[in-house]
């Protein structure tokens, strides 16, 4: 099954490649850098074909080599950077999107042509700064209109286990965009950074393109958090820095928490390693760290992975259902530490 | 500072008044999205006016825009419920500067109550969270939640039922936390890893601890003090402790009045302290184990003076209680220290007409190891911090 689903991601990414190939029709820059948000998806322009999600030109597909999780949500996600202008590559921290940028997300269930869109996500490369706002797809699957103010929508799917489910699926409100999106108090980007971005020859994709500057040869790349090839440790890593660390970093929504998860951090106690909760309430569920190395049943971190119930379920946002298939990984990991 | 001050407010001036606006939001269908617009529509300088009546909501609000009022018909009248809420940490999360929140009620939020971060100069005024299901383990953290922030003003504030602090404020600097009222929370008020604070004029009663002033480790602002918590009203805090274990509060005892831990240049003065089992004052030590080299785990330069104090001591929470009360007759003394570090090298003092028991332990020694004692802690007393003064227009917004 999770076989299945890889080759599948990787045809659509191999599609949304092709497909942008000397393309004429042109996105409309003013929507992306003007004031206010149009009231429709289909006012900027970026697909051809909004039904097939046909990109326009330079708006090319990409995807994450460890993706953030929402609800087993599939994602199709799409970078434009307007003509004449290139991201500057970055090997640590997101690429420097020119003004007039977009990265689009669409959410939904499903894949290939049974794929069904839900919401699009775009973050706008304005002259102030990033601005992120929510569209919600109409039922015919034909365009979306702004939603501001998110909102739920029932969903059913069938997860990788098989299992079916139906949850109420939260389109978050702009405000929470920020909420994951907010570095120093600024929007920025999550998943565009190069240790992401870098396999399949997708930095080297986009540089040809004409939409980012430079593709190094020593670009840094995360392991694929359910490649059982990779080390663990670099696995769980990059499943937290992914997942959790938009948050939990000293300039993050978290940063109160003092339990810092980016991929590069080295310090135990700020890892969660024997580290007491400050703010968690019953998010303790009765456990003392964060993180109790080589017991993962003992680890908040766990528990609140497990969790649905908002004042207990990490990450806050974007999930109504648990990652059976991430916790199962952390686990592992924590697991596997030394007892200290 | 204050010279600041007044060019800010001149500053402010400059800005037509005639361009604020006052969002209106009616009770009704729909309320999440409306009232989630409203906040997000608000420009600088306008009002989010929400009307009378019960807002059934299913997500949490937020609110992320500069110098916005936010105001219900009262705390009674105006009620956000939050009990079928299906997603965030918060019911309602402030992100902004110069926000003034007023007259409305958060009603059984799944996690906290009102939560804002760095959101500086936040007035938060006539508010009621509550969690109309009593004292529950289930119920959300904190009800009041500002952190990472300056300039904090709660007036007037009622919080009941929250599983750790009722008022919590945390890693945050200027605060004042007054003419409120907690009860039927593991924690009334704590004021956490935080520097100039005021509290006073509160009442504290029926929490498993009526106010709290903590520093813990490990966390990026630390080193908390200069507090005064004068002329509030703290007794009976009766309530058995219902907090997650694993949460610091969960090791408060039960009839716990003042609880100092940790914190440099403590004033507790003129307060009513009665009714409670274990101690109407407490001055400890950080006791767990923790690696945070920049974290010191003494209490220093602690006052207490001026105080009245009701019966205390008569049904210790802790490990050997009964053995206190026996030993001092019935009553364990009303304050207690933990006994660990120096009198003198911590700059303790306590000045009021009451027995002061040192509990002799060694830091992070377990309490199985006490050896109690009558103690004076007759360090010379600190300098009283001066009082915390805000922003006119803070005051003025809370009038």
């Amino acid at each position: 099954m999770k076989r299945a689903g890889l080759a599948l991601l990787a045809l659509a990414g191999a599609l949304f490649g092709a497909a942008t190939a000397n393309q004429p029709a042109r996105v409309n820059d003013a929507a992306i850098m003007e004031d206010g948000y149009p009231a429709k998806l289909s006012d900027y322009g970026f697909f051809l074909d909004l039904k097939t999600r046909t990109p326009a030109r330079r708006v090319v597909g990409y995807d994450l080599e460890t993706p953030l999780f929402s609800d087993y949500a599939t994602k199709q996600r799409f970078i434009y950077v307007p003509e004449g202008g290139q991201a500057i590559y970055d090997p640590k921290g997101a690429f420097d999107f020119p003004v007039g940028s977009a990265l689009i997300k669409t959410f939904g269930y499903g894949a290939g042509a049974a794929f069904r869109p839900l919401e699009t996500r775009l973050l706008l490369r304005r002259a102030s700064g990033w601005v992120a706002i929510p569209y919600v797809w109409n039922a015919e699957g034909t365009d979306a209109v702004a939603k501001r103010a998110g909102t739920r929508l029932p969903v059913s799917f069938t997860d990788p286990s098989g299992t079916a489910r139906q949850i109420s699926y939260a389109v978050p409100n702009q405000n929470q965009c920020k909420d994951c999106h907010a570095l120093a108090g600024q929007i920025a980007p999550i998943g565009a950074k190069a240790r992401y971005l870098n396999h399949r020859g997708q930095l080297a994709t986009l540089v040809k393109a004409g939409l980012l500057d430079r593709a190094p040869a020593n670009a840094p790349r995360v392991a694929r958090w359910d490649d059982a090839s990779a080390p663990l440790d670099a696995r769980a890593r990059a499943y937290l820095d992914i997942n959790c660390a938009h948050c939990h970093n000293p300039q993050g929504a978290a940063s109160n928490s003092g339990l810092f998860l980016e991929f590069d951090r080295t310090n135990p106690v700020a890892l969660g390693i024997g580290k007491r909760p400050v703010a968690a309430g019953r998010g303790s569920g009765g456990r003392d760290f964060a993180i109790a190395p080589g017991d993962a049943e003992a680890s908040i971190l766990i528990y609140r992975l497990r969790s649905t119930d908002p004042g207990i379920a990490m990450p806050e946002l974007g999930r109504a259902t648990a990652h059976e298939e991430g916790i199962a990984l952390l686990s592992k990991w924590i697991d596997s530490l030394p007892a200290r | 500072m204050i010279r600041t001050a007044v060019a800010a407010a001149a500053l402010f001036a400059l800005v037509p008044l005639a361009q604020a606006e006052t969002l209106t939001v009616s009770a009704g269908p729909d309320a999440q999205e409306r009232l989630q617009e409203a906040l997000l529509d608000a420009q600088p300088g306008d009002t989010v006016a929400i009307g009378p009546g019960r807002f059934d909501l299913t997500d949490g609000l937020s609110l992320d825009v500069d110098r916005v009022t936010v105001r219900g018909a009262g705390p009674d009248q105006t009620i956000l419920s939050f009990k079928g809420q299906l997603g965030a940490g918060e019911g309602l999360l402030v992100t902004s500067d110069d926000v003034v929140l007023r007259g409305f009620a958060v009603e059984d939020s799944r996690g906290d109550g009102i939560k804002s971060k760095g959101a500086n100069r936040i007035v938060y005024k006539d508010i009621r969270v509550e969690w109309t299901g009593g004292p529950k383990g289930t119920n959300g953290a904190y009800g009041v939640y500002p952190v990472s922030s300056s300039a904090i003003l709660i007036d007037g504030v009622t919080v009941k039922g929250a599983s750790d602090a009722g008022i919590y404020v945390g890693q945050s600097e200027r605060i004042i936390v007054r003419n409120s009222t907690v009860s039927q929370n593991v924690a009334g008020i704590e004021i956490e890893n935080s520097n100039q604070a005021d509290v006073y004029g509160n009442t504290a009663t029926a929490n498993t601890g009526g106010i709290l002033v903590f520093d813990l480790p490990n966390l990026p602002r630390m080193n908390g003090g200069g507090v005064r918590v004068y002329g509030n009203k703290v007794f009976a805090n009766d309530t058995p402790n219902f907090a997650p274990k694993g949460n610091i509060v969960a090791t408060v005892p039960r009839g716990t009045g003042i609880l100092v831990m940790a914190n440099d240049g403590v004033h507790v003065f003129d307060n009513d302290l009665s009714e409670h089992a274990t101690a109407n004052v407490i001055i400890m030590s950080y006791r767990q184990g923790y690696e945070d080299a920049n974290y010191n785990p003494y209490p220093r330069r602690v006052v207490i003076s001026g105080n009245r104090h009701g019966r205390a001591g008569f049904a210790p929470g802790v490990e050997g209680g009964d053995f206190l009360t026996a030993a001092f007759g019935g009553n364990a003394p009303p304050v207690w220290w933990d006994g660990t570090g120096a009198v003198d090298a911590l700059g303790l003092h306590v000045t009021d007409a009451v027995p002061v028991l040192s509990l002799g332990l060694a830091l992070a020694a377990p309490t199985s190891s006490a050896k109690p004692a009558k103690v004076e802690l007759n360090a010379p007393a600190a300098p009283r911090p001066a009082a915390v003064v805000l922003p006119p227009a803070m005051e003025a917004a809370a009038r």
